[in-house]
Parts: structure tokens; C-alpha cells; sequence
């Protein structure tokens, strides 16, 4: 079963292919957006842009650490670059490439991770980027976005090139499922309330956004009453839509592909003990590396499930 | 206004290089702190390019668009590049004095932030050349004529991505994109040929399709001679291999203390005036 498959909601396009669609079109409008690619542009989809820009795409071969200095090189110079390989190895292998050539200096580089999360598959672990966003939010100044599904990520890949400043954006490899429509809006650093609910809220991002949805339609058959948040940007959080979740409801879980430190849990919690302390309970790898295996049984064995939030949310309220 | 108009004369430049060496020792000594040997060890190159007509910049306008950009990839030595800059008329001379001290611009590494006219900032070795690449290759497509130059110590060599640049360079056949190795053979822990002896640069960069010149790189003349060269070259990148000794201009001084590596630490007052003294 699918995230999102108890709610109805439809299988739609990956996050990357969403990405990768955006970016070209983009390219069209703005002159200065170039690609630098570390020999995998097919896999995060840069590559479409690269083919329709040919003169703007940079490839420089499987070297991470140069790929990102040159990035930040390029954006010194005015350009607008996208550099992108899977999170894993963006972040883990060029992790002083982006303190030094792009975040501290601030450089107006948009850095995605794709492949992020244990959902990549059967590729198994050393390239599932589990700790990415741990690591991007500890660059100073750095805005750090998960989406959820194919509509917002267009329009986050379009409110990242327009934003003047680093940003990083982490897309999946799967296809998943739709939760916004085209007239549904997306805004960097403001959370989109996807249910309401008054008993406990439920808060996610990337594809635990379908998976809260579907917890929330669940908990509402037994009368539990579950607000849904998408917290895209994990970078600056949006505190009021926490804030106001700690007043108007009794608990609060969070829910994520990533590992227990570091991540949107971490964020989240940060807030609510500074605001008014609520119970709070999480959903997320744990502190372990996973393994090969089918997307849906590793999600299933590792508790991204629908009914590890359910049973999160019975903890706590 | 760009200022690559009133080149100096060899002479002239041995003069100014004079000057840079003065200002680095003041400025470390005064500090307390720092990196002289390794930024001394660069004053011909660094003298060069700001006075000898390569660059084109404009110290009152430090964003012009079309400048040319000098990265310095071994940041350590910024006290060469304050003093080349403040000799430009970016800032004054007072000014450096303030070097690594709370609230001045002047850190201990180049902070591009802070300090208008710095092209990159630096301190994490290995990084340069890539930084560079991305400005030449944004130079190219801003159709603007804007030249790169890297400078990186022969220590900082060991970093492998540095020749992952060296390969991309090529790759995209950088012509306005020049890199010199200051091989002035220490690092910190000691010789480079004991730490990492990464054997001939001129053999292995030229391998990577590179144009290469090895030079005596403390000698004013010389190095005007290979960034001459250099400049003729436009099909490809250029590396000049520039053979130097860290603390040069002051070598007798540092004898004395029986460091001739010296890597991090300021010369006291005394030895400073001793210093200042065999300059002059
Ligand atoms: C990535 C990194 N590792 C270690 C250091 C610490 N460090 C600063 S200077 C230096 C030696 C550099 O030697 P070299 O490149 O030969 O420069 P020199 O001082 O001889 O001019 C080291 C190891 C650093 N700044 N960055
Ligand atoms: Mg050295």
C-alpha cells in the first residue's frame, strides 16, 4: 500500500521529474540560471535543462567537492547555479565544498539532493541520503526545503531561483502521491495547513506529508480529530504554524524520511519548548543505515507507515 | 578606470615588493599572530600581477564587472594580498595594521563578506581552483574579458581536488583561467618532499593538458617574463610553476631562529626590526 493509497490520493509524478521539468522552463526566463552536474544530471533530471541549455550545463565529471566550488564560482561571477546530485553525495562528500565555497560567503547557489531518504530502493544504503537535512541546516543562512509531491515542488524550484541566497531543495526518487492542486500556493518558509484538526496535529514533509494525510482520514474514523501540516521548509521554520498548533491542539507529531537528529523533528522541537510545551512524538529512520530491498517494504519495515504515525499519535494524546 | 594602464618597471616592482614584505611583517608582528613566511614566499607573484600590468581592476570601484579576479587560494597568506591591496588604494596601509583583530574586515583569512575587492573567501585549502573555474567559466559566458588568477602553496597540492579542477579546467579549455603553484617546498608539519612529495608539478599538470612554465619565482624578472608568456596563451590553461623559499626577503632573520619552514607564527618585535632592517 502506498502513502496516501487510504486517502485516495493519486499516484503522481517524483519529485526530481517535477524538478527537472520546472528548472527547464525556468532556464527560458532566466537567462542566468546554469546546471553543474557531477556525472548523474539523468538521475536528478538537471540533464533536461542541460539538453534545452546546452551552452548553461556544466558537467564536470564525479568529482562533488569541485563540482560545488565551482558552483559557488559561478555564482560570484552573477550566474545563478543549480548544482545537484543525489543527497547523499552532495552533502556527505562536499559538506566543506558548501561551508566554504557557497555558505559562508553566502553565494546564491541553489544545491538539490535527490535520492533522499530509504525510498530510493533497492540501491541500499550508501546512497540514500538520510542525513542531508541535518547537515544543511547547520550551514548558517542556508534555506532548507523538503517537498511533498510534484506541484509544490515546481513552484519551490521557481520561489528557490527567485530568491536571492543558498537553498537547499531535497527530492526523492519515487513517484508519489498528489496532494496539491495547481491553485494551492507556495511560499519559502510559510507552512501549508493540508487538513484541519483540533485534537492532535500531525507535522511532515516529502512523502510523510501522504503519509500524515492518510494517518488523519484513519484517526478521524475513531473520532480523533488530526490537523495535517506540510512543513516544507525545515529552514527558516514557520514558528507561528507551530505555535498556533502547541495552543489549538493537545499534542504534536512529526513525521519524516530522515534520521531522529538533525532533522524536522529536531526543528520542530526547538520551537514547541520555547513556546507552550506539548507532548510530542516522532516518526522517522531511527539513528540506523537501512538496507537494499523494494521501496514500499522498506518503508514499511522502517515505520514510515501510516500506522507508525497513528500509533504516535495514541502515545501523546 | 582600470589600472593595468601604469605597469611598473622591473624595478619599480622590486621597490614595491619591498613594500609588501615591510607591510607583512609589520602587520603580523603587530597582530601577533598569522602567517609570514608562507606570504612572503609569494610577494613577486602576488607584486606582479597587482603592479606589473596583468590585472585590470579598480580599487574605487571593487565590483566593476569586467575586473579581473585574483583568488588566493592559500588564504593562510592573505597578509600578501592586504598589502598588495592597500598598495592599490583599496584601503590604507593603517588600516591592515588592524589585522585579525575584533571587528576589523582584516580576518586571519580572506572573507570576500567583508572586504570588497576579495574575490573569494578562503582557508579551507584545496578550494581555489575550483572557485576559479566557476569565475572563468562565468567570465566566458558574460562575454566580458575577465582573466582569473589562483594562487596555491605546493602543500595544498595534496588536496585531491585540486586536480580535479586541474581535469575540468581543460575540459572546458579555460584560456582566462592561470594558476601558480607557490613551491616553496614546506608545510606545515615540514618539507613537502617529506610530507607528500607529489614529485614533478610541470610533468603532471602538463599530463592534464595544461600549458606549463617552471620559473624562479622569487625572482621579480622572471615572473613578469612567464605571466607575459601566459598571457599570449588563450587556448587552454596556464599554470606557472613558481619555484620560491618561504620567508624569502628575510631568509638570514629566520636562519637565525634555525625554523626555516617558520609556518604560522608572527616574528617578535625584535626579530621584526631585524627583519625590517635587512629589508631596507
Ligand atoms: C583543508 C585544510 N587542511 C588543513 C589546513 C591547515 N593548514 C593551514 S596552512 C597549511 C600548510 C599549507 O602548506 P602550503 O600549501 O605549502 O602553503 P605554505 O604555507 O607553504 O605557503 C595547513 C596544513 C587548512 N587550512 N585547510
Ligand atoms: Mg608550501
Amino acid at each position: 500500500m502506498y502513502l496516501g493509497e487510504i486517502s485516495g490520493l493519486k499516484v503522481g509524478q517524483a519529485t526530481r521529474d517535477a524538478f527537472g521539468e520546472a528548472l527547464k522552463e525556468l532556464g527560458d526566463k532566466y537567462p542566468e540560471i546554469v546546471t553543474v552536474d557531477g556525472d548523474v544530471g539523468n538521475s536528478t533530471r538537471t540533464e533536461v535543462f542541460a539538453k534545452a541549455h546546452p551552452e548553461r550545463g556544466f558537467n564536470v565529471g564525479i568529482a562533488e567537492s569541485n563540482m560545488v566550488s565551482v558552483a559557488g564560482g559561478l555564482a560570484s561571477t552573477g550566474h545563478i547555479p543549480v548544482v545537484a546530485s543525489f543527497a547523499a553525495f552532495l552533502l556527505c562528500n562536499a559538506y566543506d565544498q558548501i561551508r566554504m565555497s557557497i555558505a559562508f560567503p553566502s553565494m546564491n547557489v541553489k544545491m538539490v539532493g535527490t535520492h533522499a531518504g530509504i525510498s530510493i530502493g533497492e540501491d541500499g544504503p550508501s546512497q540514500m541520503g538520510i542525513e542531508d537535512v541535518s547537515l544543511a541546516c547547520s550551514l548558517p543562512g542556508v534555506v532548507v526545503m523538503v517537498t511533498a509531491d510534484a506541484v509544490s515542488t515546481k513552484k519551490a524550484t521557481a520561489a528557490m531561483i527567485e530568491y536571492e541566497g543558498p537553498v537547499y531543495l531535497r527530492l526523492g526518487r519515487p513517484n508519489v502521491a498528489e496532494i496539491y492542486s495547481e491553485d494551492d500556493t507556495f511560499e519559502i518558509g510559510k507552512a501549508n495547513t493540508i487538513r484541519e484538526g483540533d485534537d492532535v496535529t500531525i507535522i511532515a514533509n516529502g512523502l510523510m506529508v501522504a503519509g500524515a494525510v492518510d494517518a488523519a482520514t484513519k484517526l478521524a474514523e475513531e473520532g480523533i480529530s488530526a490537523r495535517v501540516i506540510d512543513m516544507h521548509t525545515v529552514k527558516p521554520i514557520d514558528v507561528d504554524a507551530i505555535q498556533k498548533a502547541t495552543r489549538e491542539t493537545s499534542a504534536i507529531v512529526v513525521a519524516e524520511e530522515h534520521l531522529a537528529h538533525g532533522g524536522l523533528g529536531s526543528a520542530v522541537a526547538m520551537v514547541v519548548s520555547q513556546a507552550t510545551p506539548v507532548p510530542m512524538a516522532y516518526v522517522n529512520v531511527g539513528d540506523c543505515f537501512a538496507e537494499s530491498g523494494d521501496p514500499q517494504g522498506l518503508l514499511d519495515k522502517y515505520g514510515l507507515t501510516a500506522a507508525a504515525i497513528i500509533e504516535a499519535v495514541k502515545k501523546v494524546k | 578606470m582600470a589600472a593595468q594602464a601604469n605597469a611598473l618597471s622591473i624595478e619599480e616592482l622590486k621597490d614595491k615588493g619591498k613594500v609588501l614584505r615591510r607591510l607583512i611583517i609589520r602587520m603580523t608582528t603587530e597582530a601577533g599572530s598569522g602567517h609570514p613566511s608562507s606570504s612572503l614566499s609569494a610577494v613577486e607573484v602576488v607584486n606582479a600581477l597587482w603592479f606589473g600590468g596583468f590585472m585590470k581592476y579598480d580599487s574605487q570601484n571593487p565590483t566593476w564587472e569586467a575586473r579581473d579576479r585574483f583568488i588566493l587560494s592559500k588564504g593562510h597568506a592573505v597578509p600578501v594580498l592586504y598589502a598588495a591591496m592597500a598598495e592599490a588604494g583599496y584601503f590604507s596601509t593603517d588600516d591592515v595594521m588592524t589585522l585579525r583583530k575584533l571587528g576589523s574586515p582584516f580576518e586571519g583569512h580572506p572573507n570576500m563578506k567583508r572586504l570588497p575587492g576579495i574575490e573569494a573567501s578562503t582557508g579551507s585549502l584545496g578550494q581555489g581552483l575550483s572557485l576559479g573555474i566557476g569565475q572563468a567559466l562565468g567570465a566566458r559566458l558574460n562575454k566580458n574579458g575577465s582573466n582569473v588568477f589562483v594562487v596555491i602553496g605546493d602543500g595544498e597540492m595534496g588536496e585531491g581536488q585540486v586536480w580535479e579542477a586541474l581535469a575540468t579546467a581543460e575540459k572546458y579549455k579555460l584560456g582566462n583561467l592561470t594558476a601558480i603553484i607557490d613551491q616553496n617546498t614546506y608545510q606545515q608539519t615540514g618539507a613537502t618532499k617529506d610530507v607528500l612529495d607529489l614529485g614533478s608539478f610541470e610533468e603532471k599538470i602538463s599530463a592534464f593538458g595544461w600549458h606549463t612554465q617552471t620559473i624562479d619565482g622569487n625572482c621579480q624578472k622572471a615572473v613578469v617574463e612567464a605571466l607575459e608568456v601566459a598571457s599570449k596563451v588563450t587556448d587552454r590553461p596556464k599554470a606557472i610553476i613558481s619555484k620560491t623559499k618561504k620567508g624569502f626577503g628575510i631568509l638570514p632573520v629566520l636562519e637565525e631562529t634555525g625554523d626555516l619552514n617558520y609556518h604560522g607564527k608572527p616574528l617578535s618585535p625584535e626579530l621584526a626590526e631585524k627583519a625590517l632592517a635587512f629589508i631596507a
